[in-house]
């Protein structure tokens, strides 16, 4: 990086022409995919006129609902340039055997920093916390989170985040460090470009946001529950969201607390985690892992409730086991926090420390065990209906324990000693993720988008990228967990070993079937909003739902239930359907009071942006007026009174009214229905 | 009912090809006959292979009844299925309770007691004899190579780690540079390698041989190429490699040192006849202490002890 002087530093930091990507052909050509998509997209919206629409209705509004898509829109977005470039990885160590492949050392590093950072945080993160909010607050009976402008708030900072990232793609080299930055390697005497900085404020804008969620999350869970909505009766998917938010307030901070530090080291010259003057990695991997566990956990949690509910649904059964699955949630919460320790059996502690930490990271496999088999039994005696959310989710059992088999094998810190750092752990984490947390979430992307959108997704092109998902996930990892065996190290740009070419092949293969997965969803997307007027379920229950989330119509009105409903049982809309009181007009209706937009939080997102941009490159003008115009729209906004409108009782019955005379002209479908044209979303009852 | 027959006709297919690929993999695996621990040449090696096929059996009392029931499960009663139960209001079981928790508890006491005695057994720190003595080796770990110095002979070595046959090796070890991880697979696992602290690995080799060592540890954009050459020799052979390497070898002194704190791959292994004594400890203490002391200073200081 050459160095700036002069006003040229005042006003633009250490931003120079050397911080464009014309270095390298390869990186070019991302930044122009980078720069091409975004104007594309804004020339786009300009064409269709829909700038108006976009900003009024989607980005200023605080419907948890609309945040909860938006959240997922840009998860699917940034799984896109995650998996690209997964795939860029794969084809380099497949072409890299004793050759240099195509990609640079560098330009490698680069990619599997990028890659865990994306997927993490802003595929997996996004993606919970959207279904989350999606889905959440109608299960408890809420109108909205507790507090719509804070969610607003994570959103954006999120998206700063993400938009942060994409923007390393164009100006500037990202760190080479992983998604677990461990220092030294990434202070500034080993990483002295802007790398390390754009993967600090990168994780600081995500992990505040994440924060953030979570508190909203658990005090929505805990004051805004409809009458009846005993704890008792939540259903697992909110219990799992609970817990997972619980994580998020306990875990997000040491994360925030660790790069800040970190920050400190490379902006101030301080000595929390360099070699010299008292400073100590080992503090940043404890720090590090004190967060990174219980992360693996939020991002599990949610999905093992997306289990529950699709499990339960589509064998048409209650869920076997409840409390026993509540109770084990629970217990993983609590105990994701006393295993850090197993990220790093090989830093020289001493054994008995190494086996306690070993045996608690085993006690998890006990609840995760009794959850499968629960699972196992909400399928038994059940009448399985095999959609594509079940397909993911009977992905996720078959392949999942197997992670956990090599989990258990991580989690003995003599194997742990041969197989740490190698692709074998690389293998065991994505077992974990793909199948594990992402089909979670892909199933209930497929389960609750009728709910959101009021149409069905395409099923043929759904079972299409299922399989796909399933078949690359195995070919692309199953050989890596050889290689691992073999004593592969995670992170090779060059391999040297000839008898691992097959394998590297396969994987190769397994990539690119992921890749045609990726595809297949978006095709999904595309074929059924074409397809949509055969798909429609305007009723809202297309599945013959069991919990609230279903109760409502699709999409559901802004203020989620006409009345509250009330709670009586653990699968409360199935009650209903069950006592015929599913679909009645009430007996009176009340003003609803929802929250207005606010442009609050696109402002405090984008001034967040700028003020993370400026510290990257050092334009210190712009990190203090980024920090004092986010401080600014905090403070005027709370000068603004009338955050709320009314929404009155006549509208509200009229629009139910309508709902229910709609339903009167429907005919119910039985299950064997559940695809043709003909459900459009009432449940013939007791099927 | 078309829906269920296409669906019920693609899943077992699934389930057989992911299957199939797991087992044929897992086969393929046992025949590479390469540089991992499942080719085991010590002890240390050897037992951690024991204990990695031992944790894998247990734990597949509690996989298998998941991989074999779950297809039979929903084979049976899918929908398409009318002859199978249909229990939509069950949802408990106390007998099956009790197994769902139980077997995974007890899975899990096995595998407890099982870890808490090998890993004290194997913890690297550990001597594996009480009988011999150890060859004492100091690893200096630096971007991107291995720096190995054998105290007691005062010789030293760059990517180039031998040991007789049947001793054991006491590894000291340090970095340079940012954290890395020392690994030689066939002879036992890996142990971090940081600057201003020392770790310890033991291990032994039980036969000749020639095995691949490593840095596991990503430091950069040489790391990849971070290999080094692991030669068990027998005793007769050692000492001629020591005498050899005395005779022919160039001296490592502090100038030379600093160039190997140079970020640089090594082509070729390179051996050092004279070591300046107490280079190790300078290494370490250089991160301890502030202002760091010149090489000179302390290496000679040490070289009394």
């Amino acid at each position: 990086m050459t160095e700036t002087t002069g006003l040229w530093h005042l006003l633009m930091g250490n931003l120079s022409y050397d911080a464009l990507p014309f270095y390298s052909p390869i990186a070019t050509v991302g930044a122009s995919i980078v720069v091409l998509g975004a104007l594309g997209t804004a020339v786009l919206i300009t064409w269709l006129g829909k700038w108006k629409y976009l900003w009024s209705e989607w980005l200023t509004s605080l419907d948890h609902k609309r945040i909860g898509i938006m959240y997922i829109v840009l998860a699917l977005l940034m799984l896109s340039r995650g998996v690209i470039e997964a795939v860029m990885m794969r084809t380099q160590q497949a072409l890299a055997i004793q050759s240099p492949g195509y990609l640079p050392p560098d330009h490698f590093g680069q990619l599997f920093s990028t890659h865990g950072t994306i997927m993490i945080f802003f595929v997996a993160m996004p993606f919970l916390t959207g279904l989350i909010n999606f889905v959440m607050p109608q299960q408890i009976g809420a109108r909205d989170v507790r507090f719509p402008l804070l969610n607003a708030i994570s959103l954006w900072l999120t998206v700063a985040g993400a938009a942060l990232v994409m923007v390393s793609l164009v100006l500037g080299k990202f760190s080479t460090g992983g998604w677990s930055g461990y220092p030294p390697y990434t202070e500034s005497a080993y990483q002295p470009g802007v790398g390390p900085d754009y993967w600090i404020w990168v994780l600081t804008l995500s992990s505040i946001g994440s924060t953030l969620t979570g508190l909203n999350f658990a005090v929505t869970i805990y004051k805004e529950r409809a009458p009846g909505m005993r704890f008792f009766r939540l259903p697992l998917f909110t219990w799992t969201a609970l817990c997972t938010s619980i994580l998020m307030i306990f875990a997000m901070p040491p994360l925030t607390v660790a790069t800040a530090l970190l920050a400190l080291d490379r902006y101030l010259d301080m000595h929390f985690f360099t070699n010299a003057l008292g400073g100590n990695m080992m503090n940043y991997a404890n720090l590090f892992w004190l967060f990174g566990h219980p992360e693996v956990y939020i991002l599990i949690l949610p999905a093992f409730g997306v289990f529950s509910s699709v499990f339960s649904t589509f064998s048409a059964k209650r869920l076997y086991g409840y409390k026993s699955l509540v109770y084990a949630t629970m217990a993983i919460a609590v105990l994701s926090f006393t295993v850090w320790l197993h990220h790093f059996f090989t830093m020289g502690q001493s054994p008995s420390i190494n086996a306690a930490f070993g045996i608690a990271t085993m006690l998890i496999g006990i609840p995760t065990g009794v959850k499968i088999y629960d699972w196992m039994l909400t399928l038994y005696r059940g009448r399985v209906r095999f959609s594509v959310s079940l397909l993911y989710s009977l992905m996720f059992m078959l392949l999942f324990v197997i992670g956990g088999l090599t989990g258990i094998l991580l989690a003995t810190p003599p194997v742990d000693f041969v197989v740490h750092n190698t692709v074998f752990l690389v293998a065991h984490f994505h077992n974990m993720l793909i199948p594990g947390m992402l089909f979670g979430m892909l199933a209930g992307y497929q389960f609750w988008f009728p709910k959101a959108f009021g149409f069905r997704l395409d099923e043929t092109w759904g079972r299409i990228g299922a399989a796909c998902w399933g078949l690359g996930f195995v070919l692309a990892f199953m050989p890596l967990y050889v290689t691992g065996l073999e004593g592969m190290p995670r992170r090779s740009q060059e391999i040297f070993q000839p008898q691992f070419a097959p394998y590297l092949l396969l994987a190769e293969l397994g990539g690119l079937i992921i890749l045609a997965g990726l595809f297949s969803l978006f095709v999904q997307l595309w074929v059924s909003i074409r397809r949509r007027d055969h798909n429609r379920v305007p009723v809202g229950d297309p599945w013959d739902g069991r919990s609230l989330e279903w109760a409502n119509p699709a999409p559901p009105p802004e203020y989620n239930f006409f009345t509250l409903p009330q709670v009586e049982d653990r699968d409360a809309f199935t009650w209903m359907k069950e006592r015929g009181v599913a679909y009645l007009p009430a007996q009176h209706y009340e003003d609803i009071e929802m929250p207005r937009n606010s442009a609050t939080a696109v402002a405090i997102g984008v001034a967040a942006l700028l003020s993370a941009f400026g510290l990257v490159w050092h334009i210190w003008w712009m990190a203090v007026v980024g920090l004092g115009a986010a401080w600014a729209a905090v403070i005027v906004r709370s000068f603004v009174r009338d955050t709320m409108r009314t929404i009155p009782a006549s509208e509200v019955e009229q629009a139910h009214r309508g709902w229910l005379r709609e339903i009167a002209a429907t005919r119910a479908v039985s299950r064997d229905e559940e695809m043709s044209a003909g459900n459009v979303g009432l449940a013939e009852s007791a099927s | 009912m078309v829906r269920d027959r296409i669906s019920l006709r693609s899943l077992p297919q699934l389930l057989c090809v992911i299957g199939g690929l797991v087992l044929v993999l897992a086969s393929a695996g046992c025949a590479l006959q390469g540089n991992g621990f499942l080719n085991p040449v010590g002890p240390t090696a050897e037992a951690e292979r024991q204990l990695f096929f031992e944790v894998t059996a247990l734990t597949l009392i509690v996989v298998v009844p998941v991989l074999v029931l779950t297809p039979w499960i929903v084979w049976r009663y899918r929908r398409g299925n009318k002859q199978s139960a249909y229990r939509p209001k069950w949802e408990f079981s106390w007998p099956l309770e009790i197994l769902a928790w139980g077997v995974p508890v007890l899975i899990v006491i096995a595998l407890g007691l099982l870890l808490w005695n090998r890993t004290l057994r194997l913890d690297p720190y550990r001597p594996l004899s009480a009988a011999l003595p150890p060859v004492e080796i100091q690893v200096v770990g630096l971007d991107w190579k291995w720096l190995f110095i054998y105290p007691r002979q005062g010789i030293a070595t760059l990517n180039e780690l031998v040991i007789p046959v049947g001793r054991p090796v006491h590894l000291t070890l340090t970095s340079d540079t940012v954290m890395q991880s020392f690994m030689v697979p066939n002879l036992a696992g890996q142990v971090y390698a940081m600057a201003a602290m020392k770790s310890q690995l033991n291990l032994q080799a039980d036969r000749a041989g020639e095995f691949l060592g490593e840095n596991t540890q990503y430091n950069g954009k040489g790391f990849q190429k971070q290999k080094f050459r692991t030669r068990a020799v027998s005793e007769q052979d050692f000492s001629r490699w020591l005498e050899h390497v005395q005779e022919t070898g160039k001296r490592l002194d502090c100038d030379q040192y600093a160039g190997l704190m140079k970020q640089t791959l090594v082509p070729k292994p390179v051996h050092y006849a004279r070591a300046e004594a107490g280079l190790f400890e300078w290494v370490v203490k250089k991160y301890q202490t502030e202002p760091s002391p010149a090489c000179q200073s302390l290496t000679g200081e040490s070289a009394r002890d």
